[in-house]
């Protein structure tokens, strides 16, 4: 009798990859949202934030190196999964309806692939901007412990005080809602997770836990926009 | 209420494919003098006798023990397999339950994996192949085992027994957006996997069952949970969630 190897790339595979990466990446937003609340206390608190994480030196760049790979693989199979499910079913039928509960399938479960494109190319807009931003030797110097650091925060505040940015981070947060909507619960299912008692109670965690990372982080962009004041070097820099 | 006894007719939408390699449409059809309490097979029996009287070939469509055990009748009605009622095979629908006069489209279980074989017929065969690759277990030929020789908890035989309620129909295939075969490989590994009777052959099963899955052509599962809401035995994505355990621990085992 042959025996079938694990094959990392079967179907069930990818499932086991796409929840393992997303509860992964999950923990990883949530780490970030709690970092980010900083910029709700002043630059000070936000700057000297920054400035911890920058301190951490190599394992910076371990962890971007560990992130990069997290949201590669994260849509690389979900993609796959896409892409498998138009080869499962050439012709469809006239119609297709939901039969209703205990059916999990909603508007975010349909719209994961659509969701997770935004938010792929808004990481790497994101990253670009803020990673990749003006620093020090732009002007963007802020004091933090009697040492010069990176002004991050004069970066974020005149960011946020284009309403065009603010818009779109408020929207794409908002996406990022419904994807974790069917994310959160859909990844611990992917690993076999969850039993009959977890299941309702992971579904019904997963609305609270997509409200408030969607929420927590649209706020700070919203905040920024309407109540910070713009720093001082952001006057001499307004036109260039 | 007064009508409700009242023979009632529809219109039809039927999916009419001649063969696997002709193309298909759908055909309307009108039915009318339908007793309310018949199945919904004995509606298409009436139409079908309609249609031989005027020498027109009838409606193809699968079905056997017609009491919602064997799983081989299913269709696709106005969009969800076995019918809008939950918990039913298409033979235990009734007519009670579509409007008198109302349009009703038939189409059949659709995936890749499922080719039409005529009009309604599709030819489910590859769930078979899914069990040869690894849905059993081997026993000696000879005379039956004494009944209680292995002892096992209730709780555990009606648990298993869960899984095993399945009539591999394919509903749940046919409702998934993706064509994964999920549901049906799950509860075909849990009923086993859950017994010792299950447990020598387990990590030979996961990876087998699930290699031949892929190999058929279904989807993959994308927690959806339809085909939950669509399975008349009303079997729960749990065991979807068996099915990544155990294709799991077989690397470690």
């Amino acid at each position: 009798m042959n025996t079938p190897r694990f094959r990392l790339w079967s179907s069930v595979g990818k499932k086991i990859l796409t929840g393992l990466t997303g509860i992964a990446l999950m923990a990883f937003i949530v780490m970030h949202l709690l970092g980010n609340l900083t910029l709700l206390v002043g630059a000070d608190a936000f700057n000297g934030y920054t400035e911890s994480l920058h301190e951490l030196g190599w394992l910076v760049i371990v962890a971007e190196l560990g992130l990069i790979a997290l949201f590669g693989l994260h849509a690389i199979s979900a993609v796959q999964v896409w892409l498998d499910k138009g080869k499962a079913r050439k012709q469809h039928n006239s119609l297709m309806r939901t039969k209703g509960a205990p059916s999990k399938q909603t508007i975010a479960s349909r719209s994961m692939i659509v969701t997770g494109a935004v938010l792929l190319v808004f990481v790497v807009v994101h990253v670009i901007q803020f990673r990749f931003g003006p620093s020090i030797e732009q002007g963007y110097v802020a004091v933090v412990d009697g040492a010069p650091a990176r002004d991050l925060h004069r970066l974020v505040v005149e960011t946020f005080k284009n309403p065009v940015w603010t818009g779109i981070y408020v929207a794409v947060m908002l996406l990022l809602g419904f994807h974790l909507r069917h994310g959160f619960w859909s990844a611990f299912q992917s690993i076999g997770a969850l039993g009959p008692k977890l299941r309702p109670l992971a579904y019904s965690v997963a609305v609270v836990f997509a409200v408030a990372m969607a929420v927590g982080f649209l706020i700070l962009p919203l905040y920024l926009f309407l109540f910070a004041s713009v720093p001082s070097g952001a006057v001499a820099m307004a036109g260039h | 209420m007064s009508n409700a006894r009242q023979p009632r007719s529809y219109t039809l939408r039927v999916w009419r494919q001649p063969s696997s390699t002709t193309e298909g449409k759908l055909v309307e059809y009108a039915v009318s003098d339908i007793d309310p309490d018949s199945s919904f097979l004995e509606m298409l029996d009436h139409l079908n006798e309609n249609l031989v009287k005027k020498n027109e070939e009838p409606i193809a469509f699968d079905s056997d023990c017609r009491e919602g055990i064997c799983g081989t009748c299913g269709v696709c009605i106005d969009g969800r397999p076995h019918g809008p009622i939950p918990h039913v095979t298409t033979c235990a629908l009734r007519m009670r339950d579509f409007a008198d006069r109302s349009t009703i489209v038939v189409e059949p279980f659709r995936a890749k994996s499922f080719p039409v074989v005529k009009d309604l017929v599709v030819d489910r065969s590859a769930f078979d192949r899914i069990i040869e690759a690894g849905g059993y277990v081997s026993v000696n030929a000879g005379s039956a085992p004494e009944a209680n020789m292995i002892p096992i908890g209730k709780d555990i035989a009606e648990s298993a027994m869960d899984s095993a309620v399945c009539i591999g129909c394919g509903a749940c295939v046919a409702s998934c957006p993706n064509a994964s075969a999920s549901l049906f490989v799950g509860a075909k590994m849990r009923q086993m996997v859950l017994l010792p009777q299950g447990a020598v052959e387990r990590k030979h099963r996961a990876l087998a069952m699930v290699e031949r899955m892929d190999r058929e052509g279904f989807g993959d599962c994308s927690n959806h949970g339809e085909c939950e809401a669509a399975c008349p035995k009303a079997i729960s994505i749990e065991n979807i969630a068996t099915l990544r355990r155990e294709y799991m621990k077989a690397i470690f085992r």
